[in-house]
């Protein structure tokens, strides 16, 4: 029981990720007609958002200190970041140990942005083109976004703390009842998932409660029609473009304490949301959340040591072994329409 | 001859004599000049040029003909890789078994991958194939450990088998791939005034595999069966209704391109006996697609072209470096300089996949035809001013299958 | 006997009776044309017959057999050739290519290798090819990217590419949906040289009165998925029931 209820959370945070991304894909598919083989390089950016603003809070000057010594005798030299001389040992310290969360602030204009740049200056003119020309041009953005972050970041993981607060594990076992010291799970793992599921039920009340929404989702079921109405729905969409990729870089910004934000982190995690959005159903929403989740917490399954010994590797294939069986037997996933991207 | 129409054995004739006179024509310039640096004609990279020629000829057959974009091509690539390394340590380091297992087991790889994937078509096709690539990888990494020596790699040792050879040469070392003797590795270097060519064994193995294997392409391009495949591409409603089943062609296309690949792969490893898992990574798959698109899916010539091209500025961008830079900047005034080197920094040594990735969008972007269709507009432009002068142009009665410009679904 | 028996399809769409109980019988060198108004069950009825859908009950024989459960290619190898309301055609191929495929698909079946063959070499079935084209007076086009021909040339070549296969059944799936007055008199004096010049059996699902009238030897009217009344054109024409479902409706 404890076993089944440890995997299970251990597979909510990167099933998180998976249905962020995939919700991300789903949008632009859905809204577009276009197949984003960049997006999981927009959830590295994210990543390297939190990365960039904790590195711009630390940034430093170089003070003596005259009550330590290093190792020769000389009094040592530390870095001092100016949020601390400026603020105060306390409030300085605090933010920079917050740095994660807040970096928020700072993904969110930068990945419009960029998700606005993307569809205006490329993605446009691609809609009418065939969806291999899609896959390949968005591929190739893709190389280009992750050997830029690998130019100015290094090839090297860049481990990104989360607020010391929320570092440590606790008892979640012992929460529920159970016996004390059997299902420990970390803080941020759960931030993670709760800010996931904030972040997809946002995206979801938005295009259920609002106009915007609302024409999204007509335009995303019957996109000429709307069209006729005389509703701009080009505009729409740009803005849609532009939260997938806000929600991809929130995505990739939150998770960078748990894996240490490396510039082929959007490759690895791409493959796998494409996969998700599969099993979820070409254009359904629901479904990527769904099979986001499910594919999370079934990886995390397979990688029991208990499941391994009967089955070894299979945690490493486990996700495509499940695709591969649903295109086979239902081709439209999980909860997949009728007509998206059928022969 | 050969049973090839005219305009093709000429293609052909042009494409020997450009693949057996490489090392000298891909060394125009001096051993001592400055620009020696730009020459290719060095056996590594020549049959670097052969090899991806062969895996991007086969891809080609695939997606230039039948539309189906595979992502997963490198799979076949890395069980080639495998095989023939394992062909080196059991039974003997001549190179024919080795490619000969690799071929076979490489096809009945694609034989199973392309049998499921093709039940779809489109985008699913794409990702099907990219998730068995990505499995075989994992896989490759993990459990298969025994096969494929993990993270290492595969390589050779000092107590392997190698039934019908010797485990350890005279003097304690590993013995060199061969062909019946004549070991890869092997050349004859010619000075001729200030120049050095170096004809390697390795090399004209790899160069004439290809020509072979450029020829069987070409062969299958103007069958009743290549026609099929690219009324594949155009139409499957109509093919169906028309009576062919598209499923078997598609499959037959599939395993062959698996077969390209996996030779290609043994000849990666019989050039140099090692493989590892990384040659099955999926941005592996994305450079043989790269190479077919931009030399021009569904031309003949254009994945070869494709492959030598961004094989050679591979080699070159990545041996640029800061002082080679400063060298060629040196004269602009300082500030000027500065900016320049900072942005051209940017695209060359590591950045040489930057520029990869560029390139990849420049292409699909304007040059969907890749650059076998920029070559032909160029000469259109040029034909058109001189045409004004009254040549009308020979009517063929002979019968040319077209080809199909287009990279489509 | 007819060569084409429908006996007693039912297919229901969730609650939709889509055909009830259809009865029909095609007789060998004749023009059967099914007609109806919208949603009578026409393109219902010709899916049912080239493999695309499969009916809930009853049979559909061709010649003897049944095509019920078979795939559109082996439908099409049994000897029944299809045309569709827009035409379906290999736009990337050029015009010959488009009528040399369904030459080979004749002589080779539903998948050959034959990887080393040089199309231009095959003598016998250029000559075939471009034999058809003559005939449909394309032959000056056969260099053509199909996708670049004007509507009427692909009806044609649609019509050259089913010809060439020499099949038993040819079904024409509203043939001048779609078209102008003129387009339509072309495309009905095209199908009435084909059936002058060679032996041939049409089935026809059309809804305009004009091509049907001029070119059917006989007429089955459907109305909500069930047969009316099978008849000559000039009995269906004074036909009260008719008149009363479907030409009232029109006229």
């Amino acid at each position: 029981m404890d076993a089944i209820l440890l995997q299970t959370l251990n597979g909510l945070d990167k099933g998180s990720a998976y249905a962020l991304i995939a919700l991300g894909l789903t949008l632009i598919f859905g809204t577009l007609g276009v197949v984003n083989f960049a997006h999981g390089a927009l959830f590295m950016v994210g990543a390297f958002c939190a990365v960039t603003v904790s590195r711009l809070l630390t940034l430093s000057y170089t003070v003596i200190d005259e009550t330590r010594t290093d190792f020769l005798g000389n009094p040592m030299k530390v870095d001092m970041p100016y949020l601390k001389s400026w603020l105060g040992e306390t409030v300085g310290g605090t933010i920079i140990d917050w740095s994660v969360p807040l970096a928020i602030l700072f993904t969110i204009p930068v990945m419009l942005v960029l998700g606005y740049a993307m569809e205006r200056g490329l993605i446009k003119h691609f809609y009418k083109r065939p969806h291999a020309d899609q896959i390949l041009v968005t591929f190739g953005l893709a190389i280009v976004l992750q050997e830029l972050i690998k130019h100015y970041f290094g090839a090297n993981p860049i481990p990104t703390p989360a607020p010391p607060m929320l570092t440590g594990s606790f008892d979640f076992g012992a929460l529920v009842g159970m016996d004390p010291n059997q299902v420990i799970y970390p803080y941020w793992r759960l931030v993670y998932f709760l800010f996931s599921a904030a972040i997809i039920g946002a995206v979801f009340a938005f295009l259920q409660f609002t106009t915007f929404g609302m024409v999204v989702r007509a335009g995303m079921a019957d996109r000429e029609t709307v069209g006729l109405l005389g509703i701009n729905i080009d505009r729409r969409f740009t803005i849609m473009f532009g939260i997938a990729a806000a929600v991809a870089g929130l995505a990739g910004t939150m998770y960078a304490p748990i894996i240490s934000p490396n510039y082929h982190m959007g490759m690895d995690f791409l493959v796998l949301s494409f996969v998700v959005v599969v099993v979820g159903g070409m254009g359904s929403l629901p479904g990527a959340v769904l099979a986001g989740f499910l594919l999370g917490v079934l990886e995390s399954f397979s990688s029991m040591n208990e499941i391994k010994n009967i089955l070894p590797g299979i945690d490493q294939i486990i996700i495509y072994l499940v695709a591969i069986v649903i295109l086979l037997t239902r081709p439209r996933g999980l909860m997949g329409r009728k007509g998206v991207m059928e022969e | 001859m050969l049973g090839l129409e005219k305009k093709d054995a000429t293609l052909l004739l042009v494409v020997i004599a450009l693949a057996l006179a490489a090392p000298i024509l891909l060394n125009p310039f001096p051993t001592e000049s400055a620009m020696a640096q730009f020459n290719a004609g060095y056996p590594d990279l020549m049959q670097k040029f052969a090899i991806y020629g062969i895996f991007a000829i086969g891809f080609n057959i695939l997606f230039g003909l039948t539309g189906y974009l595979s992502f997963g091509h490198a799979a076949f690539l890395g069980v080639g890789s495998y095989s023939a390394v394992w062909m080196f340590k059991l039974l003997s380091m001549n190179v024919i078994p080795a490619l000969v297992l690799a071929v076979l087991v490489s096809s009945l790889f694609a034989l199973v991958i392309g049998y499921i994937s093709l039940r779809r078509s489109g985008i699913y096709f794409s990702i099907l194939t990219l998730a068995f690539a990505q499995m075989s990888f994992n896989l490759a990494y993990s459990v298969l450990t025994p096969i494929t020596n993990g993270e290492t790699g595969l390589q050779l040792s000092l107590d392997d088998p190698r039934i019908l050879g010797i485990s350890q040469t005279a003097d304690g070392g590993i013995p060199l791939t061969s062909l019946f003797g004549l070991a890869m590795r092997d050349s004859v270097a010619v000075k001729l005034g200030g120049w050095s060519f170096e004809f390697s064994v390795g090399y004209y193995v790899c160069a004439i595999l290809m020509l072979v294997c450029f020829y069987l392409a070409m062969r299958i391009f103007r069958s009743p069966f290549g026609l099929m495949l690219r009324a594949v591409k155009t139409n499957q409603t109509r093919l169906n209704y028309t009576g062919l089943n598209s499923r078997p062609y598609t499959l037959a296309a599939f395993v062959i391109s698996g077969m390209y690949a996996g030779l290609a792969g043994g000849l990666l490893a019989a050039m140099d006996p090692l493989a590892g898992a990384e040659r099955m990574q999926w941005t592996a798959s994305g450079e043989v697609v790269l190479m077919t698109i931009l030399g021009g899916a569904g031309t003949l010539f254009g994945p070869v072209l494709g492959a030598g091209f961004i094989k050679y500025f591979e080699n070159i961008f990545s041996k640029i470096n800061d002082s080679v830079l400063q060298n060629w900047f040196g004269f602009l005034p300082d500030g000027v300089e500065n900016v320049v080197l900072w942005v051209v920094e940017h695209f060359v040594g590591p950045g040489w996949h930057l520029t990869l990735g560029l390139l990849f969008m420049l292409v699909v972007i304007f040059l969907p035809g890749g650059l076998m269709e920029g070559g032909q507009r160029i000469a259109g432009l040029l034909r058109g001013k001189r045409k004004s002068g009254g040549d009308g142009g020979g009517d063929d009665p002979e019968y040319h299958p077209g080809q199909t410009p287009h990279v489509a679904e | 006997m007819g060569i084409l028996e429908v006996k007693g399809v039912n297919k229901r769409f969730g609650g939709l009776q889509a055909l009830g109980d259809v009865n029909l019988s095609v007789t060998e060198n004749s023009v059967h044309a099914i007609i109806g108004p919208n949603g009578a069950g026409k393109s219902t009825l010709l899916n049912c017959l080239v493999g695309k859908l499969i009916p809930d009950t009853g049979s559909v024989m061709f010649n003897g057999q049944s095509v019920l459960g078979r795939k559109p290619h082996e439908i099409n190898q049994m000897g029944i050739s299809r045309v569709f309301q827009t035409p379906e055609i290999f736009g990337d191929l050029t015009v010959l290519e488009n009528v040399l495929i369904p030459c080979f698909a004749r002589r080779d079946g539903a998948f050959s290798m034959h990887a080393f063959e040089t199309v231009g070499q095959e003598r016998d079935m250029l000559d075939e090819a471009m034999q058809m084209l003559e005939d449909m007076n394309m032959a000056d086009k056969r260099d053509m990217h199909a996708a670049s021909m004007s509507r009427g040339d692909k009806r044609r070549l649609e019509m050259a590419m089913c010809l060439v296969q020499q099949p038993r059944l040819l079904l024409l799936d509203e043939p001048t949906a779609g078209m102008s007055r003129a387009d339509t008199n072309n495309t009905i004096e095209l199908l009435k040289q084909i059936k002058g010049k060679r032996d041939i059996t049409m089935a026809i699902i059309e809804h305009d009165m004009h091509v049907v009238f001029s070119l059917a030897d006989r007429i089955t009217v459907l109305a909500q998925g069930s047969p009316l009344v099978e008849d000559t054109p000039e009995n269906i024409k004074g036909h009260p029931k008719v008149r009363e479902a479907y030409l009232g409706e029109s006229a």
